[in-house]
């Protein structure tokens, strides 16, 4: 297992290489000059320009540039915003719980009714109920998100004026932030009719970032539990007499979690893609919005910082869902 | 008498008896036959849009701003879904939209899937130094989600149509190129391809003619997956303003328009959706087919 979770790192190592070189490359393949775009100042003298440059580090060359972005990057220095002129990362962890908190109850959603539906989809395989899952599932997989988001808006929002359209939780209501965890800090505050404001700003944005993970997971579920139904254990396992709840729920269910499981450790990359549209239509104050606002406020060292952070948390998650895959599965381990 | 080995892979039979067995199989799934239908219609009205569509679809009509559909109240026959909030037909700018959508598709399938291709024949093909380099840049992008990764690099080009195909078809090419390479390496070792090897192919002669031909399935079916995701994700680029610029009628373009009369006019924002959901859906239908005709495995269940 040692020498898995090593041989595992080692692959990480020339992919964390490669992906702080694409984020170091972002800034300087810019059109324009890396300088003025950086001091977010227009018009400079020759001597500002020189002395910004060597401030920066740009007169070094780009070898040095790069060990010295690297250096910074592993002290956890990831430059800071043009805009506000904080720091990135403080940027990032300011809007990373908001994140967090959505992509969590969008993936208990996906999986809590993914994994059932999918189960049941394979145990009555051919009727009317598989055909009807396995129909939505492909609408739930062929969903443009950013049109379903603006749709629920209308229905609950719009006609039943059930939820509200954008933010957190309702402007009336105020407390320390403790956990960042919206529903976590209004359940703290203890105000009455917090954590229900919480819950009605939170439910149609985690449906709609959970709509494209539950097909998927749906759809994997279901053709896991059939390849594992027609094995020759599960054969014997009803020839010993056993009740079919112990043969589907113990022996089906534990093998066909296996792809599952990874299944939904690659969700987290489509979680993040969803995060950007989700919270963009929700005005939801994550790292998706605060992405494409830097985009559109040209903030690149937020762009930059952002990407890297974003792809290191992905890498975090992917080698997490491996190493969970060794422990299930000791045959990976040895490959 | 080199050519008849050459072409003798595990193809036992002549192309027009395997179209026949595909298509025998593919038929099998209602699914698929259906979405083919729906995705042909669609091209067929997207060739035909100049002609099929009621108005042009930059035409302002100042005196409908907003028209409801026709059968809702206040709707009118001249426009069918309604118009926009500057008067514009709604359902002429779907029909023109629609041969941006597919045109958007062709492209990013095209330039990904040959990227894609080259990089996995040469990494499977050759080994060594060639692919570890290929595959690690390959895991690289892998490591950034493909909307945020196509976000930067719009951002770096400048948002417009073509630069948002050309970072999805970068975003979407580690896929073919993974698919490639991993088939390639199951092939290599083959009785026909050691024979053509035997009877003195070159290398360009092996990859592109021997092994190439028997890798196509699994590209096939990935190829059909990432046309619908390429809509999908330009729409989106789109919507988040960085994708196609107004006033062209492309799908994710006008949903973004119409946000603001999302709780005004449901009709502006429901139906470029609906486009978009009812292409994808199609396409996904179809692949589906396609993964089930193709697969071996499943055929003789």
């Amino acid at each position: 297992m040692l020498q898995y979770l090593l041989r595992r790192l080692a692959i990480l190592i020339p992919t964390f290489i490669g992906v702080s070189l694409v984020a170091f490359a972002f800034i300087r393949v810019l059109p324009g000059d890396p300088v003025l775009l950086l001091a977010g100042e227009h018009g400079m003298s020759p001597e500002r320009h020189a002395e910004a440059m060597h401030l920066l580090g740009f007169d070094q060359p780009l070898p040095i540039q790069y060990l010295n972005y690297l250096a910074g990057i592993l002290h956890g220095d990831f430059g800071q915003s043009i805009v506000t002129k904080r720091a990135v990362l403080s940027e990032f962890f300011a809007r990373f719980p908001a994140t967090l908190e959505l992509s969590i109850c969008a993936m208990i959603l996906a999986a809590g009714i993914g994994i059932p539906a999918g189960v049941l989809a394979a145990i009555k395989r051919g009727s009317t109920f598989d055909h009807g899952i396995m129909g939505s599932a492909l609408v739930g997989y062929s969903m443009p998100i950013f049109w379903w988001g603006p749709l629920l808006i209308i229905l609950f929002s719009g006609i039943l004026r059930w939820t509200p359209v954008s933010g957190r939780i309702s402007l009336l209501y105020y407390f320390p932030q403790r956990t960042g965890f919206m529903l976590i800090d209004s359940l703290l505050s203890g105000q009455p009719g917090a954590l229900a404001s919480a819950v009605s700003h939170l439910i149609l944005p985690a449906i709609v970032l959970a709509t494209i993970p539950l097909a998927v997971i749906a759809r994997q579920t279901r053709s896991a539990m059939l390849e594992v139904l027609g094995e020759d254990y599960m054969r014997t396992a009803r020839a010993k007499g056993l009740p079919p709840s112990r043969v589907i729920g113990l022996h089906a269910l534990r093998n066909a979690m296996i792809p599952v499981i990874t299944t939904i450790g690659l969700q987290v990359g489509v979680l993040m893609a969803g995060a950007i549209l989700t919270e963009t239509i929700f005005s939801w104050p994550g790292v998706g919005k605060w992405m494409v606002d830097s985009v559109f406020r040209r903030d690149y060292t937020v762009i930059q910082g952002g990407l890297l952070i974003i792809a290191l948390i992905i890498m975090m998650v992917n080698l997490a869902v491996d190493i969970l895959y060794g422990l299930i599965n000791p045959r990976i381990r040895r490959q | 008498m080199t050519e008849i080995t050459l072409q003798a892979g595990p193809m036992p039979t002549t192309r027009r008896a395997m179209l026949a067995e595909f298509w025998y199989y593919f038929r099998q799934n209602r699914g698929a036959v259906i979405g083919l239908i729906v995705f042909v219609t669609i091209v067929v009205l997207a060739i035909f849009a100049p002609v099929v569509a009621p108005h042009l679809p930059d035409q302002q009509y100042s005196d409908a701003l907003l028209t409801p559909p026709a059968w809702a109240q206040g709707g009118q026959m001249r426009f069918l879904l309604g118009t926009d909030a500057v008067g514009r037909d709604i359902l002429s700018r779907l029909l023109f939209g629609a041969r941006y959508s597919l045109f958007i598709g062709v492209v990013v399938v095209i330039i990904a899937l040959t990227g894609g291709i080259l990089i996995g024949l040469v990494a499977g093909f050759f080994r060594g130094w060639v692919d570890a380099l290929f595959m690690r840049i390959m895991d690289v992008i892998l490591a950034f989600p493909a909307l945020l990764l196509a976000l930067v690099l719009v951002a770096i080009l400048g948002p417009s149509l073509v630069n948002a195909m050309i970072a999805i078809a970068i975003v979407y090419q580690p896929h073919f190129a993974r698919l490639t390479r991993a088939s390639v390496m199951s092939e290599l070792n083959r009785e026909y391809v050691v024979s053509a090897k035997v009877a003195g192919a070159r290398h360009l002669r092996l990859m592109f003619v021997t092994i190439l031909p028997n890798c196509l399935a699994p590209l096939i079916v990935q190829a059909t997956l990432s046309f619908s995701n390429a809509i999908l994700d330009t729409a989106a680029l789109g919507f988040l303003g960085m994708g196609a610029q107004p006033p062209t009628p492309e799908w994710g373009t006008m949903l973004a328009e119409a946000r603001e009369f999302i709780l005004r006019a449901w009709w502006v924002v429901t139906f470029p959706g609906l486009a978009i959901l009812i292409t994808v859906l199609a396409i996904n239908l179809v692949g589906d087919g396609l993964r089930d005709a193709l697969d071996p495995r499943l055929k003789r269940s």
